[in-house]
């Protein structure tokens, strides 16, 4: 059934997402996940895409964030979270106020 | 300082004022709106920061558990177990509008079901917690999609808005003001020519007649 929020993952993880109403689609390597997101960017409003594989996909993100749908997010793999999003997040904060707000307080 | 190549002809001097003005105005409407962009992104960023710990803590954790899951069972009866979705989102699609930036605004209605997807039997019951918890997790993964797509956007735009600002400030409006300034002053400068000129012509006739 064809759903409005996928997930792209390695390994078998991202099949828990299916019990939550998630289309789940396992990618080995990036240049699979890149096909895919590619694909799936045209039917999904919203794709969850985990870190590891996002942090090589990050040219194909980027692109995406000119309109307001497909939503792509970066989640934590099973091996934790890798500090891509973080890093993501720091990216925007410079980019929008040249300075970091919230980082800043908590590195020494 | 560059000044435009303009004739310096009084129309061109009323055209350029009118374009200052333009400029003047433009330039303060934009720093208003990149102000208020910056304000509601450093509240955004801020929810942004505290829904991805949040999320990142609550998944990782069940997601290691789900490993544990798929270690003991084979990876045909967790496809199998998982093949058919338990919880059902209800979510709406639509976008916002914030400062004029077309962001998406996802609303979740509330999920349809609830239980396990598979018999207690076909699997085993390491699964059951990540599946609990991911329906849970889910509906906040929705909210995280939404804020971290608008402070992408916004970013994008800010930084957009700064670029129009800044050429404004420092290009458009000195050039503006430069050309203006030497229009008047050449302008100025015939006037006293055709003057003096009138004086000397004046001095010239008066001399014939005497």
């Amino acid at each position: 059934m064809q759903g409005e929020t996928a997930i792209i993952g390695n390994g078998d993880s991202v099949l828990a997402f299916k019990a939550g109403g998630v289309d789940a689609y396992p990618a080995g390597d990036a240049a699979k996940a890149r096909e895919l997101l590619r694909k799936l960017a045209k039917t999904y409003k919203v794709v969850f895409i985990t870190e590891d594989l996002a942090a090589e996909l990050d040219d194909l993100i980027s692109r995406m964030n000119e309109q307001p749908y497909p939503v792509i997010v970066p989640i934590p793999s099973e091996n934790g979270a890798s500090g891509y999003a973080g890093q993501k997040l720091i990216r925007h904060m410079e980019r929008a106020l040249g300075v970091d707000i919230l980082f800043n307080k908590e590195e020494r | 300082m560059s000044r435009l190549n303009v004739n310096p002809t009084r129309m061109e001097l009323k055209r350029l004022k009118g374009r200052l003005a333009t400029a003047i105005r433009g330039h303060k409407l934009l720093k208003d709106k990149s102000d208020e962009m910056i304000r509601r992104f450093s509240v955004l960023i801020k929810e942004n920061k505290r829904l991805r710990d949040e999320v990142e803590k609550e998944l990782s954790g069940c997601l290691k558990q789900f490993a544990f899951a798929s270690g003991v069972s084979s990876r045909a009866a967790l496809e199998k177990a998982f093949s058919m979705p338990s919880v059902k989102l209800d979510v709406k699609y639509s976008t916002d509008n914030v400062m004029s930036v077309e962001v998406p605004k996802i609303t979740v209605n509330g999920t349809i079901g609830g239980d396990m997807p598979y018999a207690f039997a076909e699997i085993t019951s390491e699964a059951d917690y990540s599946v609990k918890k991911i329906s849970e997790v889910i509906v906040k993964m929705m909210k995280l999609a939404e804020v971290e797509k608008t402070v992408a956007m916004l970013a994008a735009e800010i930084e957009r808005n700064k670029r129009r600002v800044n050429a404004l400030e420092h290009v458009m409006i000195p050039q503006l003001e430069e050309t203006i300034s030497y229009i008047r002053s050449k302008l100025d400068e015939n006037e006293r020519a055709a003057t003096t000129r009138l004086m000397k012509v004046k001095t010239m006739i008066a001399d014939r007649n005497a």
